[in-house]
């Protein structure tokens, strides 16, 4: 017996939709105004492993010589994205449904149970309500990064408006390269997410588009 | 509708759960496909818009938007960190327009148009208070260096020998010219705010010498309440008025406030 299951409310599901294009765009243009000072890196002592970005990354998307095309774009996304953003947490908040999402005091364990499945180590995946623990703590992880985002890039927008913030961030040049780390928390997020959503299948998938589940199983109480 | 179908009915059919949900998958894609036409159509109207000063107009409306909201929300006066004279390193000479001509440091005059219109010698301009600070220039590209500066208040300045405008447009000299006789002149516009600010210096020297040509000499701009790109060089006129001034890198699709 198959029967469909509520599982994501509407407006979390058009918030999560929106987020889309917004977060891609916010990337795509912050990667333009990094162009003109690509000074971060992965090495040890003067050792380069991995310089963001080399050049051919730029050439071939198209990213060079265009910060003020850059900029703009940023600083008008950048309300779009806040007020998704706010809205969203504060869904949460309002409706409890920040119950499913936040990790507890088992979740760590859970986690890490949730992963050694998931690399087929273990044989059984812990208990889970709507979401696992995995699941809770990335997706609490990457609000909290949205957060980080915006008050980083605040310090950064307005450094000395917010002269406060931005040392208590460990000052300008921390501060960007925080920024510039937590887009890359995003990109990482984001490939994670997608495998994740793909091995899970479909019926999942389908769930954050029409918000409903297919599951089978009897109805309690039909026998 | 689907909502009454789905918890409140008697149990469905397996058949009719999968109808169900098929019927939803449908709505729900069809109403995504209209939201991402809406959304890329949106972008790609921006995108395509005619530029005004360099950039796509609509563009340009949501920087004047977040500059009248920074303006709205942000204290004027709030002053920057200033740091250990220590800390101070050197500075890249990150752009020479304007600074192109062969250079006449001696005798050199602030010229003040506009409402006011005057001569100013240096020796006059050094007459007002001095300042010292260590402070964080910041380039719109992306960089940023402490830097020490001495100098006078442009607020002072404009207090002795200008009159209020809501506006302060600054250039290197009006007929500057590269070696091969084109035009090179720097420009920027201030708001009257952020011209006053008690960190909006008028500058002599740098990390304790006097400024190079490659700086600006015999004096620029230095604000913390702006980029680097508002820092004008070599500067010769002081233009006071009521309109907008232009700005050499906003005419480039550039953020005319660039504020911090």
């Amino acid at each position: 017996m198959k029967r469909l299951d509520a599982k994501h409310p509407r407006p979390i599901r058009w918030m999560h939709w929106f987020n889309v294009p917004l977060l891609f765009g916010m990337i795509w243009s912050g990667l333009l105004i990094y162009w003109a000072n690509d000074v971060y890196r992965i090495g040890v002592g003067g050792t380069t492993l991995f310089h963001f970005f080399p050049e051919w990354f730029y050439s071939a998307l198209g990213l060079d010589h265009r910060l003020a095309e850059g900029m703009a774009w940023h600083f008008a996304l950048m309300w779009l994205l806040a007020i998704n953003g706010l809205c969203y947490v504060s869904y949460l908040l309002l409706t409890g449904e920040w119950r499913h999402l936040a990790p507890d005091h088992r979740s760590p364990r859970e986690a890490i149970e949730v992963m050694l499945h998931d690399l087929k180590l273990r044989k059984s995946a812990p208990p889970q309500g709507k979401f696992n623990a995995a699941q809770r703590i990335a997706y609490t992880g990457v609000i909290l990064m949205g957060g980080g985002a915006l008050v980083t890039g605040l310090a950064i927008y307005k450094p000395t408006q917010t002269a406060w913030l931005t040392s208590l961030l460990g000052g300008y040049e921390w501060v960007r390269w925080e920024h510039f780390w937590l887009a890359l928390g995003f990109v990482a997020f984001f490939l994670v997410h997608v495998a994740q959503v793909i091995k899970t299948g479909w019926n999942n998938f389908r769930a954050m588009v029409t918000g409903y589940e297919v599951v089978k199983g009897e109805e309690p109480g039909h026998e | 509708m689907s909502k009454n179908i789905v918890e409140d009915a008697a149990p469905l059919s397996d058949t009719a759960v999968e109808a169900e949900i098929r019927r939803l998958t449908r709505r729900s894609f069809a109403t995504g496909a209209v939201g991402a036409l809406l959304g890329g159509g949106a972008a790609t109207w921006i995108a395509t818009r005619g530029l005004e000063d360099g950039i796509q107009w609509p563009l340009r409306r949501v920087l004047r938007f977040n500059e009248s909201v920074s303006q709205a929300i942000f204290g004027p006066q709030r002053l920057a960190p200033e740091f250990a004279p220590q800390l101070a390193t050197d500075l890249r000479v990150n752009g020479r327009v304007g600074l192109m001509s062969a250079a006449a440091a001696d005798n050199w005059s602030v010229h003040v148009t506009g409402v006011a219109d005057r001569h100013i010698p240096l020796s006059a301009i050094r007459e007002l208070p001095m300042h010292e600070m260590t402070t964080e220039f910041k380039c719109v590209e992306g960089w940023s260096r402490i830097v020490s500066w001495k100098g006078v208040r442009l607020a002072d300045f404009l207090q002795k020998f200008g009159t209020p405008s809501q506006y302060v447009g600054m250039s290197t000299p009006i007929d500057g010219q590269d070696a091969q006789g084109n035009a090179d002149r720097y420009y920027v516009g201030f708001d009257r705010p952020s011209a006053i600010h008690p960190q909006t210096l008028l500058c002599f020297e740098m990390n304790g010498q006097p400024l190079t040509e490659g700086h600006g000499a015999p004096l620029r701009l230095v604000s913390t309440v702006k980029y680097g790109y508002k820092c004008i060089k070599r500067l010769s006129v002081i233009d006071l008025t009521n309109d907008r001034p232009a700005d050499y890198w906003a005419k480039r699709g550039y953020d005319w406030y660039g504020g911090h």
